[in-house]
Formats: structure tokens, C-alpha cells, sequence
């Protein structure tokens, strides 16, 4: 198992030197993007295959003292959308950090262009959700890609997300550490048993149709997350869960890819007594109130 | 209906449905070895989801994947990335 995950990614991401991908269209990313049978607007697609249809893909990096952590998501993320031909901007939304954050972006700003990515900083902290608003209202991709900036998340299941949206063409792909190949890395037992435990609780007060609820690695149809920012309130771990659980309510549809989840390289990571205080908070809010 | 009224109104059928044939007058009772069986179904029932909770949740913590070839490979990346933003004249 371990060794077809290992491929898998192989499969997905290859290091190709830029000179000799330029000119050739990789065969893989011709069979990750459009060619599906199932969505309904194939004159579109076929017009533009090779460069990822007529879709752009806006990712938002909220980010909060990643120095270390933000030229190398953007790097990867770079390279994995060049490689698969697809049509991309980033869009970093840092909350005022202290670490120069945004000293770094400006640096990349000037490698990558002011097309690809999009610094709109704001003051100060000022949270998750109201940083997507932020950011959305800069974006200028038809999807949304959130993930989080602290390398967790790994650019290279974008291409198999666009291509789960496209082939049963979902209003959300979610990816999944609970599901096939899906996974954590440097999580220790009590860790684990709190997500699993967390995770089936959830399951069986909400049912809400997606393996993954605290998650925050998801490709959103923009107009879709622009509704679902008009209604979720939560913060946090819920937050997630509120998108996905209303998202159900207003009858979305969710497709999942497993994906590895490598905690924290830099930095520490977070899960106190607080977070899980207010995470089961959260949870009772959303059964009683959906 | 909110999940919690889902959960409130199953109850109240299946606890009612209950109470009606467990809790019933003398007279319209069920034969003895069936209301002996019905008595206790609750706690069977609670003990029953208990396990399986128990059991799910063991199950799956144990096949919790353990993303060892992802976070080596992250690693790989992340020199590549160092590497090629150095020469591309950033600094960190």
C-alpha cells in the first residue's frame, strides 16, 4: 500500500526540467484535465485543453508569521500548476506578521510576477473566514483553492482535485486524511486517537456526507464559497466543519481525494485542551442549530 | 429539522414504542419470556453502540495511515525549493 502511495505521487509529480516541458504538453495532465466524459461542458474544455481549459485557479494562502514556510509552498505550488498546464494565481493574505512575511512575498512578487502572485495584505489578525472574503474579493479564477501555508499541505494533490472536479463536476472537492490513501505524518498516538475519536463523533451527530470535516485543503467553484462565506459564522476547527455541513444544506455537491497531511516542519504545532473545548462547542452549536 | 430534532424525534418513536410494550397495563401485556427480553433493551442497545463505537473507532485509529514516504519526500522538495530560490536571487 505504502509503495502504490509512493508512485502515486511519483505519478503526479515529476520533476521535469522547465526547457524541455515548455514546448512538449505532458501527457499526464491532458488526462487530468478535461477529457472526462461525465461533465457537461466539453466544447469549452477542448478548446484550450492543454492549458487547463477555460478555468483558473485562485489559490488563497492566508498566512500568519510563515516566512520560513511561504517561498517554498509557492514554489511548489508554481512548479505543480506549470507542470500540469494549468492556469493559476496565488493570493498570500498575511495578517500583519511580525516575521516579515511580507518582505519575503515582495521578493517573490518580483521572481514570479505580479500576475501570478497577488499580495494583499491586511493590519492585523483578523482571522480565518474574514481572510477568504478578503482574498476572494481579489481573485480572478472561476475555483478556489484553500490550503494551509505551512506546508502541511502539499501542492501536488491540486492536479488530482481539479481532476475529481471535473470528473463528477462538484461544487467542493475535499481532501481527506481518513479515507484510501489518505494519511498524517508526525501525529503521535494521542493525537491520532483524538482525531479519530473527534472525527466519529461528528460522523454520527451531523452525517454530513464527507469523510474530512476539519480539514482545510479544498478546491471551492468560486461562487460556491462565496455563498458559504455568507453563512458560516464559526471559527477554527468548526469553521471547516460549518462549510462543509452547510454546504449540504444548500445542496452542494462534495467529492473527495485522499491526501497525506505532513504536520508542521516549521513552527509548532497547536492542539491544547482549548481547541478541543471548543471544537466539541462548535460541534453541539452546529447539531443543535442545523 | 435541525440534526438534533432528528435525533430527538427517533428517539421518542423508538423510546415510546418501547415504553408502550415494556411499560404496558396488566391487562394488555405481553407473555412473560418477551417482556423480560424487552426490559433491558435500552442498556443492550446503549452497550451495543458503545462497542461499536469503540470498535470503529480502535479499527481506525489503527490503520491510520503514517505518511513516512510523504514527509521524506516534502523534505527532497523543500531542498529543491531552497536550491532554486537562491538562484532565482531570493533571500531568506
Amino acid at each position: 500500500m505504502a509503495e502504490g502511495r509512493a508512485n502515486e505521487a511519483a505519478r503526479h509529480f515529476r520533476f521535469r526540467p522547465a526547457a524541455l516541458s515548455a514546448p512538449v504538453v505532458p501527457a499526464a495532465p491532458r488526462a487530468l484535465i478535461g477529457c472526462g466524459a461525465s461533465p457537461p461542458r466539453p466544447v469549452r474544455q477542448r478548446a484550450d485543453m492543454a492549458a487547463g481549459g477555460a478555468d483558473k485557479f485562485s489559490v488563497l494562502l492566508p498566512t500568519y508569521n510563515e516566512r520560513e514556510n511561504l517561498p517554498l509552498v509557492v514554489w511548489l505550488l508554481a512548479r505543480t500548476f506549470r507542470e500540469s498546464g494549468i492556469n493559476f494565481e496565488i493570493i498570500i493574505i498575511d495578517d500583519g506578521s511580525p516575521d516579515g512575511t511580507q518582505e519575503i512575498a515582495e521578493q517573490l512578487v518580483k521572481i514570479y510576477g505580479s500576475d501570478k502572485i497577488l499580495l494583499r495584505p491586511r493590519a492585523r489578525k483578523l482571522g480565518l473566514g474574514t481572510a477568504y472574503i478578503h482574498g476572494m474579493k481579489h481573485a480572478t479564477g472561476n475555483f478556489i483553492v484553500i490550503m494551509d501555508a505551512d506546508l502541511s499541505h502539499h501542492p501536488k494533490f491540486i492536479p488530482e482535485f481539479i481532476r475529481k472536479q471535473k470528473e463528477g463536476n462538484f461544487d467542493i472537492v475535499s481532501g481527506t486524511r481518513y479515507k484510501g490513501n489518505g494519511g498524517v505524518y508526525g501525529w503521535d498516538l494521542k493525537r491520532k486517537l483524538i482525531s479519530r475519536g473527534a472525527n466519529f463523533i461528528t460522523q454520527v451527530l451531523l452525517r454530513p456526507g464527507a469523510s474530512d470535516l476539519t480539514g482545510s485543503f479544498r478546491l471551492y467553484r468560486k461562487e460556491v464559497l462565496q455563498k458559504l462565506m455568507e453563512k458560516c459564522v464559526s471559527k477554527g476547527y468548526v469553521f471547516q466543519m460549518e462549510m462543509i455541513v452547510r454546504a449540504r444544506q444548500l445542496g452542494y455537491t462534495i467529492g473527495e481525494v485522499p491526501i497525506s497531511f505532513v504536520d508542521r516542519v516549521y513552527g509548532e504545532s497547536k492542539l491544547g485542551g482549548n481547541e478541543i473545548v471548543s471544537f466539541l462547542k462548535g460541534l453541539l452549536t452546529l447539531f443543535a442549530t442545523t | 429539522m435541525t440534526k438534533l430534532g432528528q435525533w430527538l424525534c427517533g428517539l421518542a418513536l423508538l423510546g415510546s414504542a418501547w415504553a408502550a410494550l415494556a411499560l404496558a397495563p396488566p391487562g394488555l401485556r405481553l407473555p412473560a419470556p418477551y417482556r423480560q427480553a424487552l426490559l433491558p433493551l435500552p442498556v443492550y442497545l446503549l452497550v451495543a453502540f458503545g462497542c461499536y463505537s469503540l470498535a470503529t473507532v480502535g479499527y481506525r485509529l489503527a490503520t491510520f495511515n503514517d505518511c513516512e514516504e510523504a514527509a521524506a519526500e516534502l523534505q527532497e522538495h523543500i531542498s529543491a525549493a531552497r536550491a532554486d530560490l537562491r538562484r532565482r536571487g531570493l533571500r531568506f
